[in-house]
């Protein structure tokens, strides 16, 4: 009824290629960026906005990297937190160092930073292709890693190794309070996600789309493959590499290199999978699903004991937990391969017709 | 049909959201909450499971004996970290408004969750008890007000350690010349002794060699074969979890002497030492809290808890197990110190400033150890604005392929080489951060 | 340079690549029949290893008690080609891939709950110390425990040919691997043989998790193993079990090697990442591994 694009008529090509083809959908999204950035700082707590939305945000825009490279570029990697390292330890590090430097900059730089180290590891991708390059990003994983214990100028010579974020000052405005803490990460993956959805457009995204499709095809059709993949590391890297620095500056403060983890790599590539491969949307709602979906497990089960009265062995229900958790990620793999982003997409062609199914 | 089960497990999805989000436990007015996150599953449940279990069955025993503190009932819930970071830090959040004045104290139980809620907690004025793990430099109070690294740290420990080693090699002075090797787990964990070894190599005249070993440490030909070739005296000993039976494998394969490695307390549990069976035989471990059910307090528990089915430890073996009695002297600790912050701000919950303060002043005297039936199991602990620490010392235990036998006495630490490392170490840390310490002649 | 020293080195990196290759044989079976990597192999590892453990501790006698946790991987290996693979069929290898990671979870938690998280001894009656007469003649320590596992591991790769080369389901299982078109057209029921290739694969890692259990204890840690095995299958490739062989005597060998040699110059430790790069560096130069099959593309 109200979702429906007759009469929305196309008169240049510039309006026909726009991000939101339908007014609804440009009306929707306006309203949800509103309700992110002014509703939900108002009337969201304090262990919303800290412990559960930036999270989310942040690893929606590792998502949003590691789908550039797996999605677009169709290039599999296992080494996304060791990316998302280099940007927290980096950012850190710029910081100390260059205190005068905007904390905005110093994201970027570190950004950079992690662009450099991810074209380096995606060399290989040259020769080697799927698992065997999946395997072989994990050298970067545990390099990194590696490097980040050993190397004392990483952390300041901390004697345990670890680093912690430095206070957030933007124009004299002192960023601490879980909501702006919020409002920062919000800003920083919103115009970033606006960016990739851009990029993936454009030329670059399409010379992506066609190595992932088929490389010798593209290397045909003029694609400079060397150029293409490199890039998509770059990118792809550029993009872990500030989630990495949001993460340690936003959420965890004090992080020691193992925070960023092989199981983190595998979260991110779940939350590819899982939200659609070669979708920003789905970026934000495997995000959302991977997130969430433990913690609210949680709160079911404390839910069932609180309301029930049984008192349910915690051990059995933390494992009960990890069973369900595995057994969705599997149900949703075999309803929806293609992801929530596809599901989205279903309900959009339905709620078109609707009410009326012909 | 596909369509139809997709369309009825979102429903049930989104309606058991919103059921789950819409209500929570409600708690009654004249309770203390205290959470407990830690770990139940994963490859370290064995210390997350041991550890809580003791909490809860302590403060189980102080309700149903005494009706809690003052009349104050303990209450605590259960969240899972899986000893991950971001899930400790949601579990923080989640358990921090929790109960009539919040979470009172928190028990990170994770050196990694302990470094990112040091400053969350200060923040929040809810404090951290780091009790044998966590930030060693935490024991300076004016640069950490809500951190309290309790008992002993990993560098005092460390001390207590050479000087234990001295002692079995007759006298401090034959260290000279000695070799030690450090074999250390590769994380923040492990790296955290490095530079007190160093400093004691250095005063005494050993020599030691760090060896790192990479996570999870379930192979370590490699660093065993350097130590066969290096030959040292001692082997120090700081693994954690799976890291620990291989280290004791991979010694006996190495031909290496049991008796001659020193465990920190994080290898130092029956669960480290089961899965090596007998190679585990003759291995020494330090430990701040001692194994057994014979210590009145630990009656006390069976007789109130367990007797009435109310017992944390499925298995009746852990009842008493290294891990299971570090949590009761969690339980004492944390007891005690509402107890002290009752006096002086009336019978009532507390919050987590007032809990802090309670901390802070807390004294359990050999006096007070013996009224709570805890002579032997633990130490006498003084902790003061200058001293988060309060205790230091250790006793070594061997195991002897069935049980842990205690070989010492309370070693004390050396606090003229921990305690200027510490200062120094938060003073960095102070200035970094921008903090101005505290003055402690100012505090009351 | 001390001879007897690097020997010893040397022997101890190869026993140790025969205990990775046990595992990475398990990922080589599946990959090679499904064209599946199996992430949950490491969890497989662990719930044989805990199932057993537990069954013995129970009282079972240790026969039994093998029969009985082999009868359980076969089941789960017919339990994961109905409800994991068959309705995942045809789709990319990613999401197969994905798949057997959510199998992790669901295999980690399911043992856990079932037999719970504490760790277990394991003692298969061969010790684990040097040879008396080796190091008193030689100075040369190698452990007995790990000439038996290199002869299981001989074994076990010995009855896999036989198995492959002279049985009719073998023969079947190599035509699948071929080509899965092909063998379903000339009438090889190409759900039967996946559902065997997952029970094949769960036998290896009871074995693999007897051996490793037997070693390390038997807990959670186990299923870290399959890090262990990752770079020796991409050196010696996906499909080749051979390849799993040699790829884990050279992986082990230099990964103890580097550590020993080159590892006081850096601080150590590098073990975790040596193996990887080094696999890395080999792919470019053999992109496809030692014995993996070269594949050629075509526009």
């Amino acid at each position: 009824m109200l979702y429906r694009e007759a009469g929305q008529f196309k008169a240049t090509y510039v309006e026909d290629q726009q991000i939101f083809p339908i007014r609804q959908d440009r009306i929707a999204f306006a309203i949800l960026l509103a309700v992110a950035f002014l509703v939900v700082p108002l009337v969201g707590n304090q262990y919303w906005l800290s412990a559960i939305l930036t999270p989310f945000l942040v690893a929606s825009l590792a998502t949003i990297g590691l789908n550039i490279l797996t999605g677009y570029a169709g290039q599999l990697s296992l080494g996304t937190a060791a990316f998302m390292a280099v940007g927290a330890f980096m950012a850190y590090n710029f910081e100390l160092r260059m205190p005068w430097m905007p904390i905005l900059g110093s994201f970027a730089l570190a950004g950079l930073c992690a662009a450099a180290v991810g074209m380096v590891f995606g060399l290989p991708s040259l020769r080697i292709k799927g698992f065997y390059l999946a395997v072989a990003t994990l050298a970067c994983q545990f390099f990194v890693l590696w490097a980040l214990q050993r190397i004392g100028w990483f952390t300041n010579y901390s004697t345990s190794g670890v680093i912690t974020a430095q206070k957030i000052v933007i124009l004299g405005y002192a960023v601490v309070t879980p909501a702006s803490k919020y409002l920062l990460t919000l800003s920083v993956v919103a115009v970033m996600a606006l960016l990739a959805k851009n990029l993936m457009r454009s030329q670059t995204g399409r010379a992506f789309m066609a190595v992932r499709d088929m490389d010798v095809a593209a290397e045909v059709i003029g694609i400079r493959m060397m150029r293409t993949k490199l890039l998509a590391f770059a990118i792809s890297s550029f993009y872990c590499g500030v989630a990495g620095a949001l993460y340690a500056f936003c959420y965890l403060g004090t992080v020691e290199p193992e925070a960023f983890n092989l199981d983190i790599s595998f979260r991110i590539l779940f939350m590819v999978i899982v939200g659609g491969v070669g979708s920003i949307l789905g970026s934000f709602l495997g995000a959302g699903f991977i997130t969430l979906l433990p913690i609210f497990l949680n709160l079911v089960s404390g839910w069932i004991r609180h309301t029930f009265g049984v008192e349910l062995d915690h051990a059995m229900l933390s494992n009960l937990e990890l069973i369900i958790f595995g057994g969705l990620i599997i149900f949703f793999l075999i309803v929806e391969p293609l992801g929530l982003a596809r599901l989205w997409q279903i309900g959009k062609e339905k709620l078109r017709l609707w009410p009326f199914p012909h | 049909m596909l369509k139809r089960t997709r369309q009825m497990a979102l429903g049930a999805l989104a309606g058991a959201a919103m059921l789950a989000l819409a209500s929570g436990p409600s708690f009654a007015q004249n309770e203390q909450f205290i959470p407990a996150n830690g770990y139940w599953v994963g490859p370290y449940a064995p210390g997350g499971s041991g550890f809580f279990g003791g909490v809860i069955d302590y403060f189980q025993m102080l309700n149903t004996r005494d009706g809690g503190i003052n009349g104050v009932k303990l209450t605590w819930e259960k969240c899972e970290t899986e000893y991950n970071n971001a899930r400790g830090v949601e579990c923080y959040e989640r358990s921090k408004k929790k109960g009539p004045t919040g979470a009172t104290v928190v028990h990170p139980l994770s050196t990694g969750i302990t470094y990112s809620l040091i400053e969350k907690g200060t923040a929040d004025k809810i404090p951290l008890i780091s009790m044998g793990y966590g930030r060693t430099d935490a024991a300076d109070g004016r640069v950490f007000p809500y951190v309290f690294p309790l008992i002993t740290t990993y560098w005092s420990q460390n001390t207590a350690k050479i000087k234990f080693i001295g002692t079995k090699e007759g006298g401090m002075d034959k260290l000279k010349g000695k070799k030690i090797v450090n074999i250390y787990h590769d994380s923040a964990y492990g790296k955290e002794t490095i530079p007190v070894l160093d400093v004691q190599a250095k005063k005494y005249g050993f020599t030691v060699t760090h060896i790192a070993v990479p996570h999870p440490g379930n192979e370590q030909q490699a660093q065993w074969l350097q130590v066969r070739q290096i030959k040292p005296d001692w082997v120090i000993l700081r693994g954690w979890g799976v890291m620990n039976p291989t280290a004791l494998k991979a010694a006996a394969r190495a031909g290496f002497p049991r008796n001659k490695i020193v465990g920190v307390w994080w290898s130092g549990a029956e669960e480290d030492v089961i899965p090596a069976g007998d190679a585990a035989k003759g291995y020494i471990a330090a430990g701040f809290n001692l194994p057994g059910t014979n210590f009145p307090v630990m009656q006390e528990i069976l007789k109130q808890v367990y007797k009435n089915g109310k017992g944390e430890m499925e298995d009746d073996s852990r009842i008493g197990s290294i891990y299971h009695t570090r949590g009761v002297v969690a339980g004492i600790i944390t007891a005690e110190a509402i107890r002290t912050a009752q006096g002086k701000y009336g019978k009532k919950p507390i919050t987590g400033e007032q809990m802090r303060w309670g901390i802070e002043n807390l004294n359990i005297n050999d006096a007070r150890l013996k009224q709570l039936g805890a002579v032997g199991l633990m130490q006498a602990l003084k902790v003061s604005c200058m001293d988060h620490e309060g205790g230091g010392a250790v006793k070594f235990l061997q195991w002897n392929g069935k049980k842990w036998n205690v070989i010492t006495d309370w070693i004390a630490s050396d606090q003229s080489i921990v305690r200027p490392m510490i200062e120094q170490s938060a003073a960095a840390y102070a200035k970094e951060k921008g903090i101005t310490p505290r003055d402690c002649s100012k505090e009351s | 340079m001390n001879w007897q020293f690097f020997l010893e080195v040397l022997a101890g990196g190869l026993l140790a690549g025969v205990m990775y290759a046990l595992v990475a044989l398990g990922f080589v079976l599946i990959y090679k029949a499904s064209g599946v990597f199996n992430f949950a192999q490491g969890a497989m590892v662990f719930f044989a290893a805990l199932t057993f453990v537990s069954l013995v501790e129970r009282g079972m006698n240790f026969w039994i008690a093998l029969l009985a946790t082999l009868a359980v991987m076969i089941g789960l290996g017919i339990a994961i080609e109905r409800a994991v693979l068959r309705p995942l069929v045809n789709q990319p290898p990613i999401t197969l891939f994905m798949a057997t990671i959510g199998l992790t979870f669901v295999l980690e938690g399911l043992s856990q709950l079932i037999w719970g998280s504490q760790p277990h001894g394991l003692e298969l009656g061969i010790p684990d110390e040097p040879m008396q007469w080796l190091s008193e003649s030689a100075n040369i320590n190698i452990s007995q425990f790990d000439l038996f596992a290199a002869l299981v591991a001989g074994i076990l790769v010995a009855v896999l040919a036989l198995f492959f080369q002279k049985t009719r389901i073998g023969r079947a299982l190599r035509a699948v691997a071929d080509d899965h078109q092909a063998a379903l057209a000339v009438g090889i029921p190409l759900r039967q043989i996946w559902a065997i290739v997952w029970a094949v694969a769960g036998f290896v890692a009871l074995v693999a998790g007897l051996m490793w259990g037997a070693r390390n204890g038997v807990q959670y840690a186990l299923t870290f193993i399959a890090l262990k095995a990752l770079p020796v299958l991409i050196l010696g490739g996906f499909e080749s079990v051979a390849g799993a062989i040699v790829g884990g005597l050279i992986i082990g060998a230099s990964e103890k090697l580097a550590e020993v040699y080159l590892g006081p110059f850096v601080g150590g430790g590098l073990e975790s990442w040596f193996p990887y790069v080094l696999a890395l560096l080999f792919l470019l130069v053999r992109p496809e591994g030692l014995f993996g099959e070269k594949h050629i593309d075509r526009v």
